[in-house]
């Protein structure tokens, strides 16, 4: 198993490097103008000064050296200070921000990962626990009905799932507010008195002992969470299910029952546990889909969270916000899958033995 | 080897339950994986609804220009008519004042048969679109997305999981971490990415989700025919093949390729109804097409102005996302059932 590890954490260097060229060719598709803004917030309108610009920073460079600076930075000529550099953090100005690209992340990821987590919960509880039943009642009326539910929900435009709940729970029934933070408490968070130790809002509310805010909190969540989870379910409890039935099929299952073991115990002590291996991959990739799924669901739920930003920056064309963007998640991605894939080799010996 | 084929007629077909038995017709037509597929869709009441409801949206396509024709004979067609630039979007059945289209077809005449002029059937958007004619020239898009998108992944990602699967070593390892750098990033966000960059240099129009949809899309096919073929290259009749001096070229066209193809064609006929839905989510983001463009997501954008005010407004988002969803829904259902016929863990399990 350690060999197994090994290999992957050396793969990992040379994906990040692909990640890394994928982007960087991206970026290409701006001129030195417009990349300029890697280095300057305001490119000057004097053409001139561009020029100069374009010169002091090395934009006019053969691109492997560009993507060299690119990476590690370029040692500002004029000053001697050491500017840019992806690897250093420093992607850039973002325009839709206001700030520093890598500003923008950290301020806005709380929203997002309290959004994911909330998420993430009933997901995996409900995708599991539907994906076992229907598995357990193959072809009885309790697994049709599953069944249906998922084709549905997988061919549910997410977008339009949202903007439906925002019409009932909101314009019709205003149970349910866009946004956060209703207006008055998201002013109240700010102040001196209330102290954010994670910078998620169901959590800060509780430590600084205020209720009320943690149902404001949650009351802005139950929508986005309940879009998020019909479609991510639905994905859970179809490979659950497949997973369940094969399982169901195999010799060992026989055997267990041909010695007198009771179904429950051939259920949950045998089937069960093998049956949910494959399910781990399936769970880091939910990880993947909360994280796309979250720039259409924030943007329409008006959540301050990345991936409202990002959609934002798409339709405004502020590429380095987009990069930006682009390179967190993919990083958090290729993360998650070692840590899957390192998971999956210490639960299943077969994956390490092959 | 091919030569001393046994007599076509009396070649025997398994069941099921592994029996030998006469060929049916249908096995002599079409080979028996083919003919058990077609058999299990046109015998699952799902799969025959799925293609009833597709079959649907392609006859909405054909006849789109008798359905909601356009206002003028020049009139560029995906391009819906306004009636004004109001804000106000307007309910279904109120008045078309401009911009109506200049014939009134036989079905209309039929329906309403007082009305002299058009009226929108289901409502405007805010700057006075008309529903109707983007739900129904929609249909077009969505079957120029899917089918386009679909075989261009299709085919790129079979061709290098081709690759990769049948040679194996270097050019195996090179392929294989280029497919996990791409499919690095999440699907959505790689796409709308690269769509909105491409935007500028083909400028608004159908081809930069289409051309991002296919450049971060391709991968699961690499992956699943690499793995299908590495699996196909150890069977024995390919072994028997080999030894009997089969060229490489022979080897995949005719043995290989054809029995490793079976779960993409499962995964082609799920991904016809995804696509549609990035497709529309990208549109519905505003990245891509321009405004008024006849498209389901585009006509759903709309609503995105009237948050407050959507319980008077659901006309901008129920329609469109009814046609979403039926679409993904028919190409799902026909898709789920092929999955289920041909996956060999079920096999025999299901009469």
């Amino acid at each position: 198993m350690t060999a197994y590890i090994i290999r992957r954490l050396l793969i990992l260097p040379i994906i990040l490097l692909g990640v890394t060229l994928l982007i960087f060719a991206m970026l290409q598709v701006l001129g030195p103008v417009e990349r300029s803004a890697l280095y300057v917030r305001d490119v000057p309108k004097n053409e001139r000064q561009v020029e100069a610009i374009i010169k002091r920073y090395g934009l006019d460079q053969p691109v492997h050296i560009q993507y060299w600076n690119w990476l590690v930075g370029i040692t500002d000529g004029a000053t001697g200070e050491r500017v840019g550099g992806v690897l250093r953090g420093d992607l850039g100005y973002s325009r839709t921000g206001r700030e520093d690209v890598i500003d923008v992340l950290i301020r806005r990821l709380p929203a997002t990962l309290e959004l994911a987590l909330w998420s993430m919960v009933p997901v995996i509880g409900f995708g599991i626990w539907l994906g076992v039943k229907s598995a357990l009642n193959h072809n009885k009326p309790f697994d049709q009905v599953a069944r249906i539910f998922a084709i549905i929900g997988w061919s549910f435009p997410t977008f339009v799932f949202a903007l439906l709940m925002l019409l009932v729970f909101y314009a019709k029934l205003d149970w349910f507010q866009p946004g956060r933070l209703s207006t008055a408490f998201s002013q109240e968070v700010i102040k001196p008195g209330f102290t954010q130790y994670t910078h998620l809002m169901t959590i800060d509310s509780l430590l600084n002992l205020r209720p009320d805010i943690f149902i404001d909190a949650l009351r802005h969540l139950i929508m986005p969470v309940t879009t998020l989870m019909v479609i991510e379910v639905a994905l859970l409890l179809k490979i659950t299910r497949s997973s369940m039935l094969e399982e169901m099929r195999q010799d060992y299952v026989t055997t267990a029952r041909a010695k007198g073991l009771p179904e429950k115990m051939v259920t949950n002590r045998h089937i069960r546990r093998n049956a949910l291996i494959p399910v781990i991959t399936v769970a880091g990739l939910t990880l993947a889909g909360l994280m796309g799924g979250v720039v259409i669901t924030e943007t329409v739920f008006d959540y301050p969270g990345i991936g409202s930003w990002a959609a934002a920056a798409a339709v405004s064309l502020d590429v380095l916000s987009m990069l930006g963007y682009a390179l967190f998640t993919a990083v958090l991605l290729v993360i998650a899958n070692l840590i899957v894939d390192v998971m999956y080799a210490v639960l299943d010996p077969r994956v390490r033995l092959s | 080897m091919t030569t001393l084929s046994e007599p076509a007629v009396l070649r025997p077909g398994a069941n099921d339950a592994g029996e030998l038995r006469e060929q049916t017709r249908l096995e002599k037509a079409l080979g028996p994986e083919w003919a058990r597929i077609v058999k299990g869709i046109v015998t699952n009441p799902l799969s025959v609804l799925g293609i009833f409801i597709v079959l649907g949206f392609v006859l909405v396509a054909l006849f789109a220009p008798v359905l909601a024709p356009p206002p003028r004979e020049n009139w560029s067609r995906m391009q819906i008519p306004r009636d004004g630039f109001k804000a106000e979007p307007q309910p279904p059945m109120s008045e078309w004042k401009k911009n109506a289209p200049m014939t009134i077809p036989w079905w209309y005449e039929n329906i309403w048969p007082r009305q002299e002029s058009w009226v929108h059937i289901m409502g405007t958007t805010s700057g006075q679109y008309d529903i109707w004619y983007g739900v129904i020239w929609g249909a077009r898009t969505a079957f120029f997305a899917s089918f386009v998108v679909t075989f261009a992944t299709a085919i790129m990602g079979g061709l290098i999981g081709t690759f990769a699967g049948f040679y194996g070593g270097w050019v195996d390892e090179g392929l294989m971490r280029v497919v996990e750098i791409v499919s690095a990033f999440p699907f959505i966000t790689g796409a709308l990415i690269l769509a909105s960059l491409l935007t500028p240099l083909f400028g608004r129009s159908v081809w930069p989700a289409t051309i991002a949809l296919i450049i971060f899309g391709w991968t699961g096919y690499a992956r699943q025919l690499r793995g299908d073929i590495l699996a196909t290259k150890e069977r024995d009749y390919v072994l028997a093949a080999r030894a009997s001096g089969a060229k490489d070229s022979h080897l995949m066209l005719k043995h290989v390729i054809p029995n490793a193809m079976f779960p993409t064609m499962v995964r082609i006929s799920l991904n016809l109804g995804a696509v549609v839905l990035s497709f529309a989510a990208l549109s519905f983001l505003g990245i891509g097409l321009p405004e008024g463009y006849a498209d389901w997501g585009q006509v759903v954008s709309f609503a995105r102005a009237w948050i407050l005010t959507l319980d008077q407004h659901w006309y901008i988002i129920v329609f469109p996302g009814i046609a979403l969803l039926l679409y993904g829904l028919g190409w799902n259902l026909i898709g789920d059932a092929v999955r289920d016929i041909m996956d060999p863990k079920l096999r025999g399990k299901t009469s």
